[in-house]
């Protein structure tokens, strides 16, 4: 560890040591408000999520009696934990050919989530097929066909520049001449406010959806982790477009906490299915409500 | 989407009367909203609440000058304060350097780094200083092959030695190589870390060690939250950035965490990216950047961008021809071709205040389309008939259709909206046309 780390922990546990020192044996005061405003804002939450958190905090404690800050600690869990759900399974069972639409701004970690998903899908036994949607980046191509090596999966791929649409057009014709039940498109990333891209997308949604009957099955968008309150109107716009049906959260190995995955939750109702946790194949987790808010309190 | 501070600030000042001084109630009001604001726009809570601080001890008492309302006098002090703490506008700093110059770029993975070293490469080169090019992410899948194919569609030397070697490694034989291509300035394009990450972070060491950079700029997302406090002094306490270069900036992030980072590292803020397009580059102003943040829109970026492609002898020149209405298609077509030079479309609408949603609205391409397709037509025509277009008859119009690859009706409805121009014009020339409000005179 270096000089900086155990420096950077220090600082962390006088702020967070402080916190559990207030919720663990004294009496509620404004502080103690205001240290959990704190927490909560730090972690990405919002403003306005964090009042309203604060606000049911404040109402519960008035009608159970909370009086001290240790039980305060329980109540303020449950609290988050109530915002929350354990993801539904993903739709992608029940039929010949199931398709997952991959979506996001540029750098949030689409093709690194894609191939640490279809490790995990092709480990649970599934046939998985990749299509290379990204024709726009310089060589992502090439990363997608990288990963599709190192996980075992085969990657179905255009010219670059080509259209994207296409791309996916002739996958899932491979996938369903090979017999693969599950196909996962890469997209390019592309920022919410950008109009034709978003067009683009939407483009490549119908043409999955006239090749196989209700396809895509689910539209994952994937969130940075270390994104702040914009993620709010990455998700209201990518929604608007192309029907997100889910959220993957990347990044969260370090030190940023994703507490805009409670807005993006509570407002638009899209569940979190997957973390990213690190760069190997495996470091894709399940989301849980309960580690995922106790790692809102965590000094890592 | 959200409220910019003038408009919140005015709706609380509305309820008070107007005094002379703003008292210290007013201000504490205010910088609640101040506050919510900041921590709205992503500027983390430790930095939110020493800049509240230092704006209350400067409104407190502050006069209201006569021409603003209260709460336009806080929403300039918060602005200034906001410039003030957001430094000087960004320059690249060589002194003490011998060329090649090193800069290295550093940062979080997806942050835009590979894009970022492509986009400097042309800023440079621009600048008259010729780039090279080295790929030291030997970690991301295909990440060398991105670097490779940027350097060549742009035409730059690059250095790439696949993913086998040692980063630092790399880097040192890319230096040698950079300078045996006279090279002005050699840019590293490091693997993506998190700043936690000890040994990629002792990595970063090894080549800052062995090629002394002259500039270590960390590349940081625009979009970011909380975490930039962590993540900029995170690379700061390992290597010693000396700047920040903000991506993803046309996106509609506030951008706070800029100041963030700014405020912990005390480093300068040096560029934007600013879209998808290898020349979305730009030197950053601390001014442009406050307004965004407070939600105030980016006016300055647009005048400026103006001034660039019409230059003002040129502009006197056309303001002749107008009021003698002796504007011609020729200087039409010049004028399209000046707009065209001043960015894509939705971009220019994105930086006026209160536009910025409307630039979703608008298609692009169609735009795009049109203005190419307006080209084509008067391309086609001889310089007589662009002198002259009342000589157009019907099979002069269908050479000209037939020429640009289109209808005689779209040649028939450019020439309509040519002709509209011109009364209009004819009528600026004479001094009737009514001022348009809110535009600076800068735009002349």
């Amino acid at each position: 560890m270096g000089i900086f780390r155990s420096g950077l922990a220090k600082t962390r546990q006088s702020f967070f040591g402080r916190i559990s020192q207030l919720l663990g044996n004294s009496d509620l005061d404004n502080d103690t408000w205001d240290d959990i405003e704190a927490v909560l804002i730090q972690a990405d939450v919002g403003v306005a999520a964090t009042h309203r958190i604060i606000d049911d905090l404040k109402a519960r404690v008035k009608r159970d009696g909370i009086t001290r800050a240790d039980q305060l600690n329980t109540a303020l869990k449950e609290t988050l934990r109530g915002l929350l759900t354990t993801p539904p399974p993903m739709n992608i069972s029940g039929r010949p050919l199931s398709i997952i639409l991959v979506v996001g701004v540029n750098g949030s970690g689409k093709t690194t989530s894609i191939a640490k998903l279809a490790n995990r899908l092709n480990r649970a036994g599934r046939k998985v097929m990749l299509a290379a949607g990204d024709t726009f980046r310089a060589a992502a191509i090439e990363q997608l066909q990288t990963w599709g090596q190192r996980v075992g999966v085969p990657v179905i791929a255009g010219q670059p520049g080509s259209d994207p649409a296409a791309v996916v057009y002739d996958a899932t014709a491979a996938a369903h001449a090979r017999g693969h039940d599950i196909l996962i498109v890469d997209t390019a990333g592309r920022l919410h406010t950008n109009y034709n891209l978003m067009e683009e997308l939407a483009k490549i949604k119908a043409v999955s959806g006239k090749v196989v009957p209700d396809a895509p099955h689910e539209v994952l968008l994937v969130l940075d982790g270390t994104t702040g309150q914009n993620a709010l109107q990455q998700a209201q716009k990518f929604r608007e477009m192309v029907d997100v049906t889910g959220v993957v959260v990347t990044k969260l190995d370090g030190t940023a906490k994703g507490g805009m995955v409670f807005s993006v939750f509570n407002d638009l109702k899209l569940p979190v299915h997957y973390i990213g946790l690190g760069e190997g194949v495996n470091d894709l987790v399940l989301f849980s409500p309960e580690n995922f808010v106790s790692s809102l309190f965590d000094e890592t | 989407m959200f409220e910019n501070l003038s408009e919140r600030l005015q709706g609380i000042f509305d309820n008070l009367g107007r005094t002379g001084k703003l008292t210290e109630k007013d201000v504490d009001t205010a910088m609640r909203e101040v506050r919510l604001a900041l921590l709205e726009a992503d500027v983390a809570l430790p930095v939110v609440k020493d800049f509240v601080k230092r704006v209350k001890e400067r409104a407190v008492g502050a006069e209201v000058a006569k021409s603003l309302r209260p709460a336009q006098q806080v929403v300039k002090i918060v602005h200034e304060e906001l410039i003030d703490t957001l430094g000087e506008a960004g320059r690249l700093n060589f002194s003490g350097s011998v060329k090649p110059h090193v800069i290295m770029l550093v940062g979080l993975q997806g942050s835009g780094k590979t894009k970022t070293a492509a986009k400097l490469a042309v800023h440079l080169r621009k600048d008259g200083r010729p780039p090279f090019l080295i790929a030291a992410d030997t970690y991301r899948p295909a990440a060398v092959d991105q670097l490779v194919t940027l350097a060549k569609q742009i035409n730059v030397p690059y250095h790439q030695e696949g993913t086998t070697s040692r980063p630092a490694d790399i880097c040192v034989n890319g230096l040698k190589a950079a300078k045996e291509a006279n090279a002005a300035v050699a840019i590293l394009d490091t693997a993506g870390r998190l700043q936690i990450d000890d040994q990629m972070m002792a990595e970063l060491e090894e080549i800052k060690r062995r090629v002394n950079p002259a500039e270590i700029l960390l590349v940081a997302d625009s979009m970011t939250g909380q975490e930039a406090v962590n993540i900029a002094q995170g690379f700061n306490n390992r290597v010693g950035i000396t700047g920040l270069i903000l991506t993803k900036v046309d996106g509609d992030a506030r951008g706070g965490a800029a100041i963030s980072m700014r405020i912990v590292t005390g480093v300068p803020i040096k560029f934007l990216g600013t879209g998808e397009k290898i020349d979305g580059f730009e030197v950053f102003h601390p001014d442009r950047l406050a307004s965004r943040i407070l939600g105030m829109g980016d006016v300055l970026s647009l005048i400026e961008k103006a001034e660039a492609a019409f230059d003002e002898r040129e502009a006197l020149k056309l303001q002749k021809k107008l009021m003698e209405n002796q504007f011609t298609l020729q200087d039409f077509l010049e004028q399209l071709q000046k707009i065209k030079k001043m960015g894509p479309l939705t971009q220019i609408l994105g930086m006026i205040p209160g536009m910025d949603r409307m630039k979703n609205q608008i298609d692009q391409e169609e735009a795009e389309k049109r203005l190419k397709k307006v080209e084509a037509i008067i391309y086609s025509m001889t310089p007589k008939e662009r002198q002259n277009p009342k000589i157009l008859n019907a099979s002069r119009r269908k050479r000209i259709a037939t020429g640009s690859g289109v209808e005689v009706r779209d040649v028939n409805e450019v020439l309509k909206q040519f002709r509209d121009m011109q009364k209009l014009m004819g009528q600026i020339g004479k001094g009737r046309f009514p001022r348009i409000p809110g535009l600076p005179g800068a735009m002349r």
